[in-house]
């Protein structure tokens, strides 16, 4: 059997089930390694860099560039140059008339549900990926507004080798709407009962924003269970936010005025899509998400400033390996908060990403995420 | 969040407010459809099943199976809403509603004035409404403007399904007079709908759709069908804006007017009949308030003036369709006048 | 007669202030001070208050058109009552509904209604309440023996019957539907109407107080207790037209002189709690005083009141819109 890859459309996140290559990265017959990137796949809520999971030459595209095409679908055929065009054309072939038969289509848009537990009475939603590899499980907090599927880009490369949760947090998602204090500590309780719900006695933690503050407190609170800390852009390093971030946030009820508030997320701003903001306002008109994101900003982020900053008891952290990521142009939490931190922390600043770095710089968030949890 | 019918999104909206609320009773013919009878006693759970399993779930305390009688159960709707229910009442064809108005219209509607401040009439009036089923001229109508005519009501015309749980939540929490039309045939059209309860605000068009060249502002199962011609003219290179007001009363006149001096194009199509219709209503609003913008005439894409037929060739002629819709718009792009001919 | 003194004050002060109220109309209507149509209870005051001294705040009644006497029986302030008549902002529909609009949900009184039949849907509504949170409450429909043809009146009784409603409907039949007489507009009989549902119907002389007042407490007894509904066939006179600037040709002239001089409810009243000893004419007599008063304040009070401002014609359409 020669060497021949399918590439297919990719499913970037819960809902999607169809998106286009907006355009090729590299020409047909390009060599590429593992990692390079060869195409921007653009979906109705967010467009991403496709990497190439395998080495090889990239014989043929199948896509048309704009081609609107389902999630599984066929896009491009990696293989040796060795290999015949014939024997191309009848791989694309095959794979066509099966996929037109519906089997792996349903298999490609299925994919993994998200289950929900039952953490000291509150529903907790949370999206499981990985499952049958051992070692210490990866948690991945998302940040104030955000849900699970935040980690679009994150979940799925991680899961090739580790065993990943993304849970919705508190008032977030599809886990209970009520936070009690809404504050660190309270959600914090949840991410360690959750971990208790699971049975999972030790894991790496990666914290985006408030679900950083999140994932340190845990650390703080219960070092024994976490394995490792990945922090980005987190909250809790100094008091200095835009609080006009957060107030937009809560207050804007039509696409119109949410939209310039959601821009400040990220350096490319044409990431933010009509449905990207038509979905936070769905979840903006869910019973009990009003109050609860006022009771988490009263309680986080008071006039324009940070509450209950951590950033002194990051030594107490001892030997539980730590790093932070930030994007350079984050417009939210200043990247400068990652400058003067205690030796022993790795810090990485990336250039060209905003506020959300696990989407605007995927890959690269992916490997250093990779490289700490190594064991 | 999960893929549910218009029919199911709407039961779940019900079933979730009466869990919340034990003021809250529906009421209507056959919403149970069996009570007191031999056999099931939930045995129909509305006409076309849309209030399924409540019966079951609350009782006949809360779920009221009426005689025929509109005017008595629709007046005693508006009676029991003033003086602390919260009654989802259903009237089963908007077309009945000759037998009840005056309830509606010169009651209910009119307590809160009428009454200096000191009446609060939070009853909700369910209807099913438009042509396409071959139900023929009794069973087919809209009859919104009726409605919206009126001070006093709200009146709502929920497009889809995620549209339908929202809007229905969010008029039985509210404390006026609504009426709330289904149109029969989307009942079996699926979308994403949350699981949990959601409110959708009255009075705030959503757009489905933003474009340069012209708004098509349409109502309730025509948003789908203004949606489905915008796709053609798209492929064709012209781009629409489409409004789905989502409510005639209130009406989100700003983003209307807001859309078409943008565009400078109007196009609206309503499957109400054509005399005194919303796309009259809004013809005359942006004639008033936006005239300066309009680079063309607005057309309406309307029934004609005639009762609904029978024979499916026929209603199918009486409807708006895509095809309709089409040709409006092409007709004002491709408006000229004197100087530019 | 088991009712005690402080009672039998009660209603006679209650019937007497309608009386004196309505007579007042008459002569103010007259000077063309007050706006639109009155349509006057006066002759009739033995039915509302014979029923509404067994109510009180938890318990609803719906009137008609001719609705002044209702609303005092049922609690409503004369002042605030006479001020809405006049259209002022102080009345207790702040101006906005006038004589045929008179309401006040916080005594239970859910409207005068300018539509005929209008009530008695609305009171089924209202019972349904009571039943569903349980109150203990009952809801009270009077009409008049021209709403009994609406299919809104008939239609209501049978959804009372069947459901099960505490609710009495409380027939007021004057004799006349507007300029019509009843022996020609009602067929049948308003007591086998109530019969065809299967409702017990009271056949009551309006004109006796006690008469009322006893055929009521057996009726509200009997919903509060969950028996279901009841009709009283109430008959009695108006001594005013229909509206005020009804002729009323189309009565037998001295028609309502002889029914005043024979029957008036006031009179009848005050002859039998006379005669025995719990009363002294001066003791009616004072309440008649009391009563001039109140009701000469009220219209001083009316005719001094500011109108609504302008803005006010734009408010209370919705709570919120």
């Amino acid at each position: 059997m020669t060497n021949i890859t399918a590439i297919t459309m990719p499913k970037f996140g819960l809902a999607m089930t169809e998106g286009k290559v907006a355009s090729w990265a590299k020409p047909e017959g390009a060599e590429i390694s593992v990692g390079d990137e060869i195409a921007d796949i653009e979906t109705t809520k967010i467009t991403n860099a496709y990497e190439s999971p395998v080495k090889g030459t990239l014989r043929r595209y199948v896509a048309a560039e704009q081609e609107e095409l389902p999630v599984g679908a066929l896009i491009a055929v990696v293989a040796d140059p060795v290999v015949a065009d014939s024997e191309i054309d009848a791989f694309i072939a095959a794979f066509q008339a099966d996929f037109a038969s519906g089997y792996s289509r349903e298999q490609a848009e299925a994919g993994p549900e998200p289950l929900k537990t039952d953490v000291d009475g509150r529903a907790t939603r949370y999206l499981e990926t990985g499952r049958e590899h051992e070692g210490r499980p990866i948690i991945l907090i998302h940040g104030f507004g955000g849900d699970l599927n935040n980690w679009m880009f994150t979940q799925p490369g991680l899961a090739e080798k580790h065993r990943v949760i993304a849970p919705d947090l508190l008032g977030h998602g599809g886990s209970s709407k009520d936070v009690g204090a809404g504050d660190h500590a309270a959600l914090s309780a949840s991410v360690v009962g959750l971990l208790a719900a699971l049975d999972i006695p030790k894991a790496h933690l990666v914290g985006h924003s408030l679900g950083g503050a999140v994932a340190l407190r845990t650390a703080l609170d219960k070092p024994a269970h976490v394995a490792s800390l990945t922090l980005i852009s987190p909250a809790g390093f100094g008091d200095e936010l835009d609080g006009n971030f957060i107030t937009g946030f809560i207050a804007a009820n039509r696409r119109k005025q949410l939209e310039p508030v959601l821009e400040k997320l990220f350096k490319d701003k044409s990431l933010v899509s009509r449905d990207m903001a038509e979905d936070l306002l769905k979840y903006k008109r869910l019973d009990g998400v009003g109050a609860a994101l006022s009771t988490i900003a009263a309680a986080n982020f008071a006039d324009g400033r940070q509450k209950d900053i951590l950033r002194g008891r990051l030594a107490e952290l001892g030997n539980i390996p730590v790093q932070v990521i930030w994007g350079a142009e984050d417009e939210i939490i200043p990247a400068h908060q990652a400058e003067g931190l205690p030796a022993g922390i790795r810090t990485h600043v990336l250039a060209g990403a905003g506020h959300m770095p696990q989407m605007e710089k995927a890959a690269e968030v992916n490997r250093l995420i990779l490289e700490l949890v190594a064991p | 969040m999960s893929k549910k019918s218009y029919r199911a999104a709407i039961n779940e909206a019900l079933r979730q407010e009466m869990r919340r609320d034990p003021t809250v009773i529906v009421m209507g013919e056959d919403v149970a459809g069996g009570t007191d009878s031999a056999g099931e006693q939930d045995a129909w759970g509305g006409v076309l099943g849309v209030t399924k399993g409540l019966f079951g779930e609350f009782g006949r305390e809360r779920v009221l199976d009426t005689p025929l009688s509109e005017s008595a159960y629709i007046g005693a709707a508006a009676g029991a809403a003033a003086t602390g229910l919260r009654p989802v009442a259903e009237l089963m064809f908007v077309d009945f509603l000759g037998v009840c108005f005056d309830q509606i219209f010169n009651q209910a509607a009119k307590f809160r004035y009428m009454f200096g401040g000191h009446a609060r009439t939070p009853m909700v009036i369910r209807a099913m409404y438009g042509a396409g089923f071959r139900a023929a001229s009794q069973h087919s109508q809209c009859l919104y403007p009726l409605f919206t005519h009126i001070p006093g009501l709200k009146v709502v015309l929920p497009s889809s399904a995620y549209e339908a749980k929202g809007l229905l939540i969010q008029a039985i929490r509210d404390d006026d007079p609504v009426i709330f039309l289904e149109n029969k045939v989307q009942y079996d059209e699926e979308e994403e709908v949350p699981d949990e309860p959601y409110t959708i605000p009255f009075g705030e068009a959503n757009l489905t759709r933003e474009g340069e060249d012209v708004t098509i502002v349409a109502f309730g199962r025509m948003v789908g069908i203004a949606n489905a011609a915008a796709d053609r003219l798209e492929k064709q290179g012209i781009s629409c804006t489409v409004v789905d007001p989502r409510t005639t009363s209130p009406l989100d006149t700003g983003t209307i007017l807001d859309c078409v001096t943008e565009t400078g194009r109007l196009v609206i199509v309503d499957e109400a009949s054509p005399r005194c219709n919303m796309a009259t209503d809004i013809s005359a609003l942006v004639a008033q308030e936006a005239f300066g913008a309009l680079k063309a005439p607005i057309r309406m894409v309307c029934p004609p003036h005639v009762p609904v037929p029978f024979a499916p060739n026929l209603e199918d002629l009486y409807v708006p369709n895509a095809d309709k819709v089409e040709a409006a718009v092409r007709a004002v792009m491709g408006y000229k006048t004197k100087e530019t001919v | 007669m088991q009712m005690n003194r402080e009672e039998l004050l009660r209603a006679y002060r209650a019937m007497r202030t309608i009386r004196v109220f309505e007579e007042r109309l008459h002569t103010e209507f007259a000077t063309g001070e007050i706006p639109g149509f009155v349509h006057l209870y006066a002759g009739e005051e033995a039915s509302a208050v014979g029923v509404c001294m067994h109510l009180s705040a938890r318990d609803k009644i719906a009137s008609t058109h001719r609705g002044h006497g209702h609303c005092i029986a049922k609690g409503v302030e004369v002042r605030g009552m006479m001020s809405e008549i006049y259209g002022r902002k102080d009345g207790v529909c702040g101006g906005k509904g006038g004589s045929m609009h008179i309401a006040d949900l916080s005594k239970g009184m859910l409207g005068a209604n300018g539509i005929v039949g209008g009530g008695p849907p609305l009171i089924c509504g209202a019972a349904l309440t009571a039943k569903v949170l349980k109150t203990g409450g009952v809801a009270v429909a009077f009409y008049g023996d021209g709403a009994s043809n609406q299919g809104t009146t008939l239609e209501s009784m049978n959804l009372a019957t069947v459901w099960k409603l505490p609710a009495i409907f409380v027939c007021e039949d004057n004799g006349y539907g507007e300029a019509t007489p009843s022996s020609y507009a009602v067929g049948g009989s308003q007591a086998k109407r109530a019969g065809g549902f299967g409702m017990p119907c009271h056949e009551v002389d309006g004109f006796d107080f006690f008469a009322v007042h006893e055929a009521a407490r057996i009726a509200i007894e009997r919903a509060r207790d969950g028996g279901g509904p009841s009709m009283l066939h109430v008959k009695l006179s108006r001594y005013y037209g229909h509206f005020e600037g009804d002729a009323m040709t189309y009565r037998a002239p001295g028609e309502v002189e002889r029914v005043r001089a024979a029957h008036d409810c006031l009179q009848r009243f005050r002859q039998r709690v006379t005669e025995t000893a719990l009363f002294g004419h001066h003791d009616l007599d004072a309440v008649d005083q009391a009563v001039a008063e109140e009701v000469e304040a009220s219209v001083r009070g009316a005719k001094a009141a500011p109108l609504p401002s302008d803005t006010d014609l734009l408010t209370d359409v919705y709570v919120s819109y």
